[in-house]
Formats: C-alpha cells, structure tokens, sequence
C-alpha cells in the first residue's frame, strides 16, 4: 500500500471518527436516563436540580453541547467524568493499556491455536481425524466467549483453583510501574514473577476471548490451505519429496494466511468488543469494565470517550490489517 | 562453543514462559492478617461528600474505614461518639454546640483539630462543591470555635441534623492537606483520620488498605485489607467458594444457602435498612382509592418472601421498617384477597372487567425483582387487575421519578440508614420532593410541619401519623425489607450490619 493510499485512509479514518462523535453525541442525549437525577439528594430543590443540571453543562441546548463538546475534542480535552471526576481523556490513559493487552494476548492466543487447528485439520484431510478436528473447532465456534468465561470460572477458579479469577494482578504486588503496560513492562523489566501473576491472571480472559476468534481463523485457515495444497507449486514440491507437513508450513501456508489475516482483522473488533462482558466477569480493569460503570452512571462524557477510543480501535485495526495483507500479498502491494 | 539450535531456543522460551505462570499463579501467601473482601461495587471516587458515589449506602463500608464521621453509628443503627464527642442543641434550638474528640491525628501525622470540622461542615454546606445532602449542611452557619467546642448558629431547624452526620457525607477532610493538595490531589492521595488507610488503588479492580496503628479507636483487628471490585455476583460466589476472597456479600439467596452448608464457609443474613416498594403515582387509575387499597391487599407478601426469596425478607405495611425510629408495629395492610375484590367492585371493576395500567420495575438490579413483580401482577390478576409490566433501567427510573413521570405504579428499593422518617416516609411521600410519586396536599399537610418539628416525641409521633394515613389511603405499596446475605470463611465472625455497610472494622478472627 503506498503512503499516499495510507494518507486516504487516515483521512477517511477522521471522518468516520467525526461520525461517530456525532452519532454517539446525539444517541447519548436522547436515549432515557438523566445523569442529573442519578445524583440529586432527598431534599433538593428544583433550584438545587438546575445548579447541578449547569454544573455539567447539561443545561445549556443540544446544539451548544455538541459545540462545547467538539471544542474540546479538538483541543484534545474530552471532558470530565461525571461519576469518577477525573479527565476523561486521563482516565482513557490508564485502562485502554489494559485491555489493550488483554486483546492482543487473546489475538495472539487466537491465531496459535486456530492456526494450529487448521494445519492439524489439513493434515488429516479426507480421514476420519479431520472429522474430529472439524467437530472440536465447530464446539470452540458455538460457544461465546462469556459462555467459555463462566465454564472456565467454574473449572479453572472452583473445581480445580488453578489460576486467580479476578483482577490484572495479586492486589498484594508492589511494583511501581512507569507505564500502564503491566504485562509488557515486567517483561521488559525482567520482573518474571510478576509477569507471571499477571499472565496467570490473564489466562481465563483471554481464552474466553480467543477461543471463538480460535475457530473462525481454523475456519478460513484451513480452506485457504486445502486450496493452496491442490495448486501446482505445492505438487512440484510434493514431488521434491517433502513432508505433508512442510508442504503446509513452508509453501501453502503463506499464500492462505492474506485471506485469513483480512478476515480475522474484522473477527478482531468483535473480540474487542467481547473485552466489555469478559472484563466485568473477571473484574478486569479496562475500559470495557469501565464502560459498564459509565452506562449505568449515565456518564456521558465518559461513555462519549470510550466509544470514540473503541471506534479509533477498529479504524487502527482494519488499517493495520489492510497493510499486513498488502504486505503479504505482492499484488496489492504493487497496487 | 556449544551451538543452540532454534528449536532449543523456543523449547527454553517456552518453559520459562511456563515457568513463570506457574510461579505467578501461586498465592503470594496465605496471610492470616489479612482480609480479602470480594465487594459488590466500584468505588468511583474517594471524596465522600461529592458526586453518584457519596449517596450510594455500600459504598459507605469504605469511606468508614478511611475517613471518621462526625457522629459514629454502631451496626444496630443507634449513634455513638464519632469525631464528635458530644454535641447538642441549645434550649431554644437556635444554636448547635459539637465538642471534639482531642488526640486524634490524620494519616499523614498531622494533628486533627476542630478547624477540619469546621471546614468540613462549611464545604459540604456550599452548593458549588456538589453536596448532594448540601439541604441538610447548610442549615448551620456562624461557626465559633472555642477550645475543643464548636458553636453554630441554627440559620434552619432541621431535627435530623446530627442523624446525618453519621450518614451520607457526613464526614470530616482535612482542611490543610485537601487545601494544599486540591481536588485532584486528594482523588490520587486521600487521607483521613480512620482505622484504615489508602495503600493501593487500581479502579474496577481494587482497593488496598493497611491499618492506622495510631488510630483512636483502637489498632484494627487486620493489617491489611483489600476490597475486590468484583460486580458480577457469579464471580463473587466463585471468589469465596476458591478461597480466593474471605468474605463476601449479596449473593443469590440461592447460592448463600448452598455455600453456608459447605465446610469451612459460615455466613449471616440478617434485614437491612433497604426496602422493596411500589411507587403509586396519583394519575389514572390510581386516584381511585378503592384500586389503590385492592392493589395493596391483593399481594401476598410473605409468600413472595418464602416462595421467591427463600424466607429471605421481611414484610412490611409502611416505609419505616422495624429499626426504624418511627415503626409502628400496629399499621398493618393484610393480606385479603376478598376485601381486595369487594373494593375492586365498588368501583365497578372485576376478573371480567378488570383495570388496566402499567408496573414499572428494574430486572436483577434487586433480588428478584422482575419475579416479584410477576408474581404480584398474577395476584391481581385473580381480583381483576390487568397489569402490565415495563422493565426498565435504574437510570430509567431516576429520570421518571424526577420528572414525576413514573408510571401508575412502580417498583423500586429506598434505603434510610439514619433510620429516621424523613428519610424514609418523608421524602418518599412529600410532594415538593424530586423523590416522591404520590403528590398530593392531603399528605404535604400532614409532612409539612414535621420538617421543622422541636418536640421529637411529638414529631415521631407525626411520622406514624402520616404512615397511617397513608396505609389507610393507599398512597404507596410496601413490600418487604431486604435481608443482605454475606458469606465468610469460618475462622471469622462478622457482626451484620443493620445499614448494610460490609465494615471491616465489623470483622474479626473467630477466636
């Protein structure tokens, strides 16, 4: 992909991001609940209820918010958190790390074990080991990921108390963090132990997440490479004498992953979207945890924000995934 | 020099990857002087007085151990000495004298003194800081400050005033250090003069704390407390069923009843100062009273408590629940199911013409609810009441009561840890109340004067009054009283709560 066709694309990003600050802006206003009398005490009077209603600008008109509203957005200032009084765009700060690593975790998890699934599925084409490998993978893509959640609470957490069940890490550590990067940061830092606490309290959450991207990737992988296992190039090395296993690692298998990549690029943003429900069943502090609070708090700057931090997501994803295929795909990358 | 091949590299990554998740997963110790409590909400922020969470009752459990309220309360509901020693009125009720505990340091080592008070009770008094009980705190003003006694002028009698300073943002800041530091300041590193103190803070995760050896109360009975953020109610009773957490609460009365019969797990489930009540709002076809009353007689109250909720409830006829100040135990509204057809058909309604309106009610917000309500509208369905019922969200509702467009009737809970009638009955009932949904002037007239009322006898005495009349009118449907159930580990006893505040101070070792 060239720059210029980068640059498009990040031009049309910011206008998607506009719509969606618009869309969301105006949803927000005119879907039921008011913050306002969320937090009016017993005795407050109509005065009280309309000093508070100016305090968080809400009194003025729907346009004259919008404005205010944008004013700030431009100006990198995406207001304040009404239920955690704390600048949204700071807050954003501290827990998009954490799902952030949790999504990439499940990400990479996901293409591991769906790849894995996929080359064990072509291997065992046309026998009856291919039936089973497709009934595992059809099970991992009939169960959602808050399903996989609850039946990994009640193996992993009761039955057999193998990893913590909730939270980033032992709230007992004592590690003084420069970053919000827990997980890659005590890597980098050599902090095995703790890399470790947080690994073993990612584990359920990410499998829950990774386990139905697992199966569409096996899916899609594994056409792509029964394909590309009957193309000539594949049959000359055949010939060669190589192994069934090679033939799939060495030549069908990066002609199969562009298509694979495309599609698990859109698969990703439902992942994403899944760290909402994960992150509240394992009490994970990221933004989908937070996004509930902000719900049901009615904290509309809060939700504005973590919508429009949600929508930069996917427009970074499908981007990163547009170059990724390009990159691999010699066709498009000549244009 | 020995070559590693590729193949030796990833085996040796991956086992120590392996290596250190299974290091990692391993408790970091069983440490006895430390209790974990898997907690049912968030704590949004640590200003006690400002903002959803200073009016929220659970989140109390906290702030109490951080921070000390002017008067203190003790589990039953009663007052005792708080940062306040002593307090009162003077005989005309145009003044108020508070005597202030001496000795007392807050977390950072700096002395507390009655200038904290004094500030503390003019913030919250200031509409611009966002006080929700601002109503209450701006009714003294004039502050004089001799030795360790405080003096103010009453600028608005209001008889609850010292009920409220053991309850919501009823709490004293330190003046110099919130001053020096600033809001923002105070949110990152917040210190008070309770038994505990702010070690560590990770939002919708958790909450660190480690005991103030100083404190004048007495050492706490842990060293450490931690409170898991921990929403959901599945992982809560995962939490305490794996060891994980030492203690928990609101759990399905279901679950509670298969984990206290498990080994090493004990638990208490005791009533709360939360009510379950339906909402009547006076619109069609709710101005009828003979409806209103046939509705209340049609419920049968404590087969919902046994039936739905297990046993796990206590039925009521008015809003003041028996720890409160103004229960009277002689205002009943039976279960009577004839009576309720017989009043139905005064007004001409019956199975084959039934009246018809909307029942509002949230859905798992409270134990039940939506089941409570389905449960109700298939009583009044056998005497000739066609309900139908709208779920919606708690936001939902706030707005609706607000704009005093709830629907005929709907169901919601209200909460009065002071155990006073105005904060039951009263704002429940007064019309100029954002809270009420029956606004009429019978009721305002019987409310008004007990706002202001001196003589305490004679003004608990009007709060029955009013619940009288009200049951007899029909004006509000109370249902039950709510039982919190909490399960901990057997090596603890926990002392339950009447308001519903999970206090780790009510906590200790079993011996």
């Amino acid at each position: 992909m060239s720059l210029a066709a980068v640059l498009r694309r990040l031009a049309t990003a910011a206008v998607t991001l506009f719509g969606v600050a618009v869309v969301v802006f105006v949803l927000l206003r005119v879907a039921p609940g008011d913050p306002i009398a969320m937090m009016i005490g017993p005795g407050a009077s109509e005065a009280d209820i309309a000093a508070l209603r100016a305090r968080y600008g809400l009194d003025q008109g729907l346009v004259t918010q919008f404005f205010i509203w944008l004013q700030g957005l431009i100006a990198g200032d995406l207001g304040t958190s009404i239920s955690l009084r704390s600048d949204v765009l700071g807050l954003l700060g501290q827990r998009l790390p954490a799902t952030l690593e949790l999504a990439g975790a499940a990400l990479v998890v996901a293409l591991l074990v769906g790849g894995t699934i996929a080359i064990l599925g072509t291997l065992a084409r046309r026998s009856p080991g291919e039936a089973v490998v497709d009934g595992a993978n059809g099970l991992l893509l009939a169960v959602p990921d808050f399903i996989w959640a609850l039946a990994f609470v009640l193996v992993f957490a009761v039955f057999i108390p193998v990893f913590p069940l909730t939270g980033r890490m032992d709230p007992t550590i004592d590690m003084d963090f420069a970053t919000r990067f827990f997980l890659l940061e005590s890597l980098v830092r050599a902090e095995f132990a703790v890399f470790g606490n947080i690994v073993s309290h990612m584990t359920m959450p990410v499998l829950a997440l990774a386990l139905p991207l697992a199966a569409i990737v096996a899916r899609v992988l594994k056409g792509a490479l029964i394909e590309a296992m009957g193309q000539d190039y594949v049959l000359l090395a055949r010939l060669k004498g190589k192994s069934e296993l090679r033939l799939v690692l060495q030549e069908a298998l990066r002609n199969a992953l562009p298509a694979t990549l495309a599609l698990t690029g859109v698969q990703f943003t439902f992942l994403v979207g899944g760290t909402v429900i994960i992150e509240r069943i394992f009490a994970y502090p990221g933004i989908g945890n937070m996004a509930i609070d902000a719900v049901i708090n009615r904290d509309l700057p809060l939700i504005q924000g973590i919508v429009l931090a949600f929508g930069a997501m996917f427009i970074a994803i499908n981007l990163a995934v547009d170059l990724a295929v390009a990159a691999l795909n010699p066709r498009l990358r000549h244009g | 020099m020995p070559t590693v091949t590729r193949r030796q590299t990833l085996a040796m990554g991956a086992g120590a990857f392996v290596a250190a998740v299974l290091a990692g997963r391993v408790p970091v110790q069983a440490q006895t002087d430390t209790l974990t409590i898997a907690f049912n909400v968030n704590l949004p922020s640590f200003d006690p007085t400002v903002g959803t969470s200073a009016v929220n009752p659970t989140i109390q459990a906290i702030y109490r151990s951080i921070f000390d309220q002017y008067v203190g309360q003790k589990p039953d509901l009663s007052f005792e000495p708080g940062l306040l020693t002593d307090w009162g009125w003077n005989d005309d009720r145009t003044q108020v004298w508070m005597d202030v505990r001496e000795g007392v340091t807050w977390h950072d080592g700096t002395p507390f003194t009655p200038a904290d008070v004094v500030w503390s009770l003019e913030r919250a008094a200031k509409p611009e800081t966002g006080n929700p009980i601002q109503f209450v705190w701006s009714k003294i003003g004039n502050f004089q400050v001799d030795g360790n006694r405080i003096t103010a002028d009453v600028l608005s009698f209001e008889p609850t005033l010292f009920k409220w300073m053991a309850f919501l943002t009823g709490y004293v800041l330190p003046k110099d250090y919130y001053e020096r530091v600033g809001a923002e300041g105070f949110e990152a590193a917040p210190i008070g003069t309770g038994p505990y103190m702010v070690d560590a803070y990770e939002g919708n995760s958790f909450l660190r704390l480690k005991a103030n050896a100083d404190y004048w109360g007495g050492k706490p009975a842990f060293e450490t407390v931690i409170f898991k953020f921990v929403t959901d109610a599945t992982s809560r009773v995962a939490e305490i069923e794996s060891g994980s957490s030492d203690i928990t609460l609101e759990v399905p009365y279901e679950e509670y009843d298969r984990l206290v019969a498990k080994d090493g797990l004990d638990g208490v489930a005791t009533p709360i100062s939360d009510i379950g009540m339906i909402f009547i709002r006076n619109t069609e076809p709710m101005l009828d009273e003979n409806v209103r009353l046939a509705a209340h007689h049609a419920i049968d109250k404590q087969a919902i408590v046994d039936r739905l909720l297990r046993g796990y409830g206590v039925p009521i006829s008015t809003l003041e629940a028996p720890e409160y100040d103004a229960f009277d135990p002689s205002i009943e509204v039976a279960h009577d199911p004839e009576k309720a057809a017989e009043l139905l058909a005064q007004s001409g309604y019956g199975p084959d013409n039934p009246v018809r309106f909307t029942i509002q009610t949230t859905r798992g917000f409270k134990p039940k609810d939506y089941e409570m309500i389905q449960a109700i509208v298939g009583m009044w369905r056998r005497i000739g009441i066609e309900a139908e019922i709208e779920v919606y969200e708690i936001a939902k509702h706030f707005e609706l009561r607000a704009g005093h467009a709830l629907a005929p009737a709907a169901f919601y809970n209200w909460g009065n840890a002071i155990g006073d009638p105005t904060t039951s009955t009263g704002f429940a009932m007064f019309g100029p109340s954002p809270h009420s949904s029956w606004k009429t002037d019978d009721v305002d007239a019987m409310i008004g004067p007990l706002w202001g009322e001196a003589d305490e006898e004679k003004r608990i005495q009007g709060w029955k009054d009013v619940s009288r009349y009200v049951a007899e009118k029909g004006y509000v449907i109370p249902v039950l009283q709510y039982v919190q159930p909490i399960v901990f580990k057997d090596t603890l006893n926990v002392t339950p709560n009447v308001s519903g505040a999970l206090e780790p101070t009510l906590v200790e070792r079993a011996s």
